[in-house]
C-alpha cells in the first residue's frame, strides 16, 4: 500500500521471445548440398560441431538431412571434424 | 472362367525390360593427390570417365574444382585436386566403378551419392548459375 510498485520474487520477462522457425521449411529448400561449405558453416559452431536443433530451430526431418550433409562434407575434407576459429 | 495369372504379368518381357533399363543418377566427388601435374590429373579423370562408359553408364557432367586446401591432412597432404562427376547408369555400375577408385593410388578420397529428385533439381539450378557466372567473368 505504501509502495506503488509490486515486488515479485522472480521479475516478469517483458521481452517478446523471437519465434524460432525451420529455415528450410520457410524458404522451401528441399535439398541440402554436402559440397557447399559456406552454407553448412551456418549450421555448425566455431569448433566445427553441429548445432543442436533447439538452437537453430530446424525441424527433425531437415536436421537429419543437415547431419547427413555435414558428415559427408567432413568425409570429403570440406569441413573439419575438429576445428578452431571457424567463424 | 477367366483366371488372370499375376505372376506371368511380371514375367512379361516388356516389364523385365523396364526394370533392367532403369537409369539411376549418381554423383561422385573425388580428390586426387596434389603431387600430380595438371596433365596427369586430366589423364586420371579421363580414365574414370571412360570407365563409366565401359561399364554401361553415361557421363552427364564433369567439373574441375582444382587445387583446394583440405580441412584436415589426408595421407599427410594438405591440399588436393577436387573433381566432380555426374553420370547415369544401372545398379551394377557403381560397384565396378568404386573398385577402380579404390585400386587407383592417385585417388585420396571419393564419395558417391545417388541423386534423388530434389538433388537432380538442385544440380540443374547449380549448373545454370555456374554457366551464368562464367559468362560474366569473360565479359
Amino acid at each position: 500500500m505504501s509502495q506503488n510498485d509490486i515486488r515479485y520474487l522472480t521479475p516478469i520477462n517483458i521481452d517478446i521471445k523471437k519465434q524460432k522457425y525451420c529455415r528450410f521449411k520457410k524458404s522451401g529448400i528441399k535439398f541440402i548440398d554436402h559440397k557447399d561449405a559456406s552454407f553448412l558453416l551456418k549450421l555448425v559452431n566455431e569448433q566445427g560441431k553441429i548445432l543442436p536443433r533447439r538452437i537453430t530451430g530446424t525441424s527433425a526431418k531437415y536436421q537429419n538431412k543437415v547431419n547427413k550433409a555435414i558428415k559427408r562434407a567432413r568425409h570429403l575434407a570440406i569441413l573439419p571434424y575438429v576445428g578452431d576459429m571457424l567463424k | 472362367m477367366l483366371v488372370v495369372d499375376l505372376f506371368s504379368l511380371f514375367l512379361h518381357p516388356q516389364f523385365i525390360n523396364f526394370i533392367i533399363n532403369i537409369m539411376n543418377s549418381y554423383e561422385t566427388v573425388f580428390i586426387l593427390t596434389p603431387v600430380l601435374s595438371d596433365d596427369q590429373a586430366k589423364e586420371a579423370v579421363q580414365k574414370f570417365e571412360s570407365e563409366i562408359a565401359s561399364f554401361g553408364g553415361k557421363l552427364k557432367h564433369s567439373e574441375k574444382w582444382g587445387l583446394k586446401k583440405l580441412a584436415y591432412p589426408i595421407q599427410k597432404k594438405t591440399t588436393g585436386f577436387y573433381f566432380l562427376l555426374e553420370y547415369e547408369g544401372g545398379g551394377n555400375l557403381i560397384n565396378d566403378l568404386e573398385i577402380s577408385f579404390k585400386r587407383d593410388e592417385r585417388v585420396m578420397r571419393f564419395l558417391t551419392v545417388k541423386m534423388d529428385v530434389n538433388h537432380l533439381a538442385y544440380a540443374e539450378k547449380r549448373r545454370a548459375k555456374m554457366g551464368e557466372k562464367s559468362t560474366r567473368v569473360e565479359a
